[in-house]
């Protein structure tokens, strides 16, 4: 094999792309259909919560072009990191868009379904086997950390997709993956340089993101040869130039150079990028350094309370002159009201937007200049009932406040809703960010077979 | 020497999670030419993000030229972890603010 083509419709699923861009990319005759689902950067709350941060009908209008074409054209349709989060529950939540698509379309296929998450048994024995390591800069990982957790996952790399695609796999819906995995795994089956799917892979997990202009909603195609690979969109208006491919390899990553991954590190110090067309990058020199020791990345999110939030304007010179004051004053009052309640069970915190309410602590001009400033009041307590009580009294003390100074008795908050106290529900927080060393990088990623 | 602005030297300044512990921010410039100087001036150092997000210095995680993209990157332990309680920015997608304002010493003969 000479080539081999990959298209990537969007850079997560349910993120969109328009079906010109898609089909202009079927006429390229791809080998493989793949995408990327997920990610970590919305945060703690999707693991936990184990609910996915994309729409159930975007994702499934998504999918089901995706599977169409694929079955049409008799390629693999491969999925990483469904749900988002990519746990047991959003692995079941893909699989039934999925049979549901197959339902409705009368679509007939072999599916690999591969999971993700974690037994905490198993993690533990690893854990007091010294076989799961710090990522620096987080914490070591503790028993009363993992135990915590509610899932926990691990980033699979491309071994368990091959092990699939080579048991005749039509389509994919895998767990939480390695992002480039997906795109790679085919093609490093049958031969391709490791290095150089990886890296291709880890440009066309988003999709045109790496094009100029950039979206995330729209297809790229990916070419894959013996010493290169091209990437180029799919869409007339956007272009692939050197230096929005070589940008793109910088994204969310700590060092361009050095990318860990499962099993080991793509290194990009000799990786050169040259202009092919008007619309294609070829790149060359990327290569992948297999690890003395394979290691999985390990994610995992624990509860810590129940949130309730009020969000609040103020608009009165003399309070805004007063606000830390007068924040200092509703705290005070608040213990003094509740005395009998641990400080321990809740947390109240001011969000004070028009000062330091983006950056917080990197704020590096934490003066109110502004004639306005947004406030937003939240607690996270143990309980949702106590959530709610504690806001309930410092919403209603910071409302009625007297201040040295106040000429504007009525109350100093503009709320713009009705009801002012939003309950927002569990919080969860990242808990398991650690490496997994393992023998095996399949073992831990059992694949479950339906003929649809 | 001339100071000139960052926004007319660079096309791209943003900040990103690298992961929930690591926030990232990415310097592209306008083309090879104007990076080459911006580089050479050694206006921008680890120092200068430790000072500009007041975190010590031990909280650069790293600071790295990457020729191939015109790009000089850097990257700090975030202060609280994306999405922790009293954390204001999940996706650290806001925190490159304060590089805008960044004015470069370098050659006047050579300003673009």
């Amino acid at each position: 094999m000479e080539e081999f083509r990959v298209l990537s419709p969007t850079a997560i699923l349910g993120y969109g792309f328009p079906l010109e861009s898609f089909a202009r990319g079927m006429e390229f005759k791809p080998h493989v259909i793949a995408v990327d689902a997920g990610s970590t950067d919305p945060g703690p709350y999707y693991l936990g919560a184990g609910v996915s941060f994309t729409d159930r009908q975007a994702v499934k209008r998504d999918l089901e072009i995706m599977l169409k074409a694929g079955l049409e054209q008799r390629i693999p349709v491969i999925v990483g990191s469904a749900g988002g989060a990519g746990a047991d529950p959003h692995l079941e939540w893909c699989l039934e868009i999925v049979r549901e698509i197959a339902r409705e379309a009368k679509l007939h296929f072999r599916m690999a379904s591969i999971s993700a998450e974690l037994e905490k048994s198993m993690l533990e024995e690893a854990l007091a086997d010294g076989r799961i390591s710090v990522l620096e800069p987080g914490k070591p990982l503790t028993r009363e950390e993992l135990e915590a957790s509610v899932h926990v996952v691990a980033q699979m790399g491309m071994e368990p997709f091959i092990r699939a695609l080579e048991a005749g796999a039509d389509v994919i819906i895998a767990g939480r993956s390695y992002d480039p995995a997906v795109f790679a795994a085919l093609p490093v089956s049958k031969g391709f340089d490791p290095g150089l799917a990886l890296h291709m892979g880890k440009i066309l997990e988003c999709a045109a993101i790496a094009a100029s202009p950039g979206s995330g909603s729209d297809c790229m195609l990916g070419i894959l040869k013996e010493a290169h690979f091209c990437v180029e969109p799919l869409h007339p208006a956007r272009k692939c130039t050197t230096s929005s491919v070589a940008a793109h390899t910088l994204y969310e990553k700590t060092n361009p150079y050095l990318l860990p991954g499962p099993g080991g590190m793509l290194d990009l110090k000799d990786c050169r990028f040259f202009q092919e067309t008007e619309y294609r990058v070829r790149v060359e020199g990327s290569r992948f350094i297999p690890a003395p020791k394979y290691t999985l990345k390990l994610e995992g999110a624990k509860q810590v309370g129940y949130r309730t939030l009020s969000i609040a304007g103020a608009r009165d010179p003399v309070f805004i002159e007063q606000l830390d004051m007068i924040i200092a004053g509703v705290k005070e009052r608040l213990a003094d009201n509740f005395k009998d309640v641990a400080p321990s069970r809740y947390q109240l915190l001011f969000h004070i937007y028009g000062r330091d309410g983006v950056m917080g602590e990197l704020e590096p001009t934490p003066q109110i200049t502004s004639h306005e400033v947004g406030i937003i009041m939240e607690v996270v307590a143990e309980t949702q009932e106590l959530a709610d009580t504690i806001l309930s009294f410092a919403r209603s003390t910071m409302l009625h406040y007297g201040y040295p100074g106040r000429i504007s008795t009525a109350g100093n908050l503009a709320f713009p809703y009705s009801p002012s106290d939003l309950k927002t529900g569990p919080v969860y927080q990242f808990s398991v960010h650690h490496l997994l060393e393992v023998d095996d990088p399949v073992a831990l990623f059992p694949i479950t077979w339906e003929c649809i | 020497m001339k100071k000139v602005s960052i926004r007319a030297l660079a096309v791209v300044i943003r900040s990103k999670n690298a992961g929930p512990y690591e926030l990232t921010f990415d310097l592209i410039f306008k083309d090879s030419a104007t990076y080459q100087r911006v580089k050479k001036s050694g206006f921008f150092t680890p120092e200068l993000f430790a000072e500009l997000y007041r975190v010590p210095l031990a909280d650069v995680i790293s600071f790295v030229e990457f020729d191939p993209a015109n790009a000089i990157k850097c990257t700090i332990r975030r202060p609280r972890a994306a999405g922790d309680v009293g954390e204001t920015d999940v996706y650290g997608a806001q925190q490159h603010a304060p590089l805008l304002d960044l004015a470069v010493p370098i050659d006047a003969e050579v300003i673009p």
